[in-house]
């Protein structure tokens, strides 16, 4: 057996070599992926002594012979026909600048994440298809066009971690679950990261992620979802709750807040409640007005009047609910949680129903249709 | 990234602006129009934009289980059936207003003359995943 993790994790090095000997990113980047699959071929019979050189002289003989191959066609420059310059020693900036390229703010977010989960992640082209319940084939031209898209972007280009944060808290928290578990990639990616770039907001997403990720084995129950409130805390995964509120402690100590950490801050808060009825609502209210005050946005706003409810009671709760605008996503699911709290179960029940009717996905619908039948009956 | 069925109907549909039979087009018309269909699916390929996309034939039947041990029971096909679907296109896109610029574009296949047909494709999207960050 091939020691996957451990493959998947020299890629961004060896594709940073490449660039950095001259290899265009597109034609590095197919290079790399070619040698990582004869990697899995070889190595269970004649495993290398280093692992990284053996890929970058793979990848380095893939790209040769494709660029000769295209030179043959077309005859192009004389790259191909010098000697490798052994060129600078490969560096942390080097990944660093790999993930800013796959999240370049010319790509749509599905390109970006597509890109950043093959060029950084090394994952297939198939796999990301099967993660994302696509053809292989709009899949792999999905890549090609975005390899495209950033083919004018010089590597060396400083970018904006913000953009490469964004992506990876979408892989976090938009993927199928397929045979390719995307919360523990966007995790792996995220920690690779953080290795490289020293950021208060990375170390903000890493925490916000092992503090969700943690929780995973109680948010299902055969398949149907269970709320926070009701979930058995004896699965949460203790040490990775640790890991997350470290991460976070050593980023809150910084002294630059923003909108990664105070969302931790919030899951640290519950993960640190023994039973739901001990939860610090009050704190969490405050954490979600810093959240405000750094990030406005309407569905902010709607989990803070869930938070004002638990820690005001309903009514306060309900009042705070009824100053956004009653279309937002979830608007009226929350509205039927508080008024189930408030004893008014018969809107509630409405509510329900009318909130399974708006949800955008199959496991939140029957756990709402099923809270409207458990109060109509 | 999130999927949506644009749905193409024989019947149910509001009516399309050039609402001429297909029987009554020129064989140039018909082609032009299988063209169109054609290569709107090869660009959302080259897009990355494409999932799956069918045609269905106008017959069918209506099938339900008829107790234990029976054979299911068939019934119609219903000539009266407001509803009849003709087919379908599965993309994934990265936002709703593209869905929904991808089915204008997909509406505007020519017709009678070489005009578009300004047909109603119903846009409806897929239930996604539950996002894991939720408070």
């Amino acid at each position: 057996m091939v020691d996957e993790a451990l493959l998947r994790s020299l890629t961004p090095a060896v594709l940073g070599i490449l660039v950095r000997r001259g290899a265009d990113f597109a034609a590095a980047e197919d290079a790399v992926q070619d040698a990582l699959v004869e990697a899995v071929r070889v190595w269970p019979d004649d495993p290398p002594r280093d692992p990284k050189g053996w890929l970058v002289t793979a990848a380095w003989r893939k790209f040769l012979d494709a660029t000769r191959a295209e030179k043959a066609r077309r005859r192009r420059e004389d790259l191909v026909d010098a000697e490798p310059e052994p060129g600078p020693a490969p560096t942390s900036d080097d990944t660093l600048q790999l993930y800013f390229l796959c999240a370049h703010p010319s790509l749509t977010p599905s390109s970006a994440v597509a890109l950043t989960l093959r060029a950084v992640g090394g994952l297939t082209t198939r796999q990301i298809a099967q993660a994302y319940l696509v053809p292989e084939a709009t899949m792999a031209q999905r890549i090609s066009r975005a390899k495209k898209t950033v083919s004018d972007v010089r590597f060396d280009q400083p970018g904006d971690v913000a953009t490469v944060l964004r992506v990876l808290y979408l892989v976090f928290n938009e993927g199928y679950s397929g045979d390719v578990d995307l919360a523990a990639e966007a995790i792996r990616l995220t920690r690779q990261l953080a290795a490289v770039v020293d950021h208060p907001e990375v170390a903000g997403l890493l925490a916000l992620m092992l503090l969700h990720h943690a929780r995973r084995a109680s948010r299902t129950v055969g398949g149907s979802l269970v709320p926070l409130a009701q979930q058995d805390r004896g699965k949460w995964d203790t040490r990775m709750i640790a890991e997350g509120v470290g991460v976070l402690q050593a980023a809150l100590a910084r002294d630059r807040l923003g909108e990664f950490q105070a969302q931790a801050a919030i899951a640290a808060l519950h993960a640190d409640a023994p039973v739901a009825e001990e939860t610090d609502w009050v704190q969490i209210v405050e954490w979600y007005d810093e959240l405000l005050a750094l990030t406005d946005s309407p569905v902010v706003r709607l989990n803070r009047a869930v938070a004002v409810g638990e820690a005001d009671g309903p009514r306060a709760g309900l009042k705070a609910l009824a100053e956004l605008d009653d279309s937002l996503p979830r608007h009226s699911a929350v509205s039927a949680y508080l008024h189930e709290r408030d004893g008014d179960l018969r809107t509630a029940a409405r509510l329900y129903a009318e909130a399974a009717e708006k949800a955008t996905n199959l496991a939140e619908r029957e756990y709402l249709t099923r809270q409207a039948a458990r109060l109509n009956n | 990234m999130a999927k949506y069925l644009l749905l193409k109907h024989y019947r149910g549909a509001p009516e399309p602006v050039n609402n001429v039979p297909m029987d009554q087009w020129s064989p140039d018309e018909i082609t032009a129009h299988i063209d169109y269909m054609n290569a709107f699916a090869d660009k959302l390929k080259t897009t990355g934009e494409f999932v799956d996309g069918q045609a269905l034939a106008q017959e069918g039947a209506w099938v339900r289980y008829d107790g234990e041990g029976r054979p299911p029971v068939t019934d119609g096909p219903f000539a009266e059936t407001k509803d009849l679907i003709a087919g379908w296109m599965v993309i994934d896109v990265d936002s709703y207003e593209r869905a929904v610029e991808l089915a204008g574009e997909l509406s505007a296949a020519p017709g009678k003359d070489g005009k578009p047909i300004h047909e109603w494709l119903e846009v409806r999207p897929f239930y996604g995943t539950p996002p894991t960050i939720t408070e």
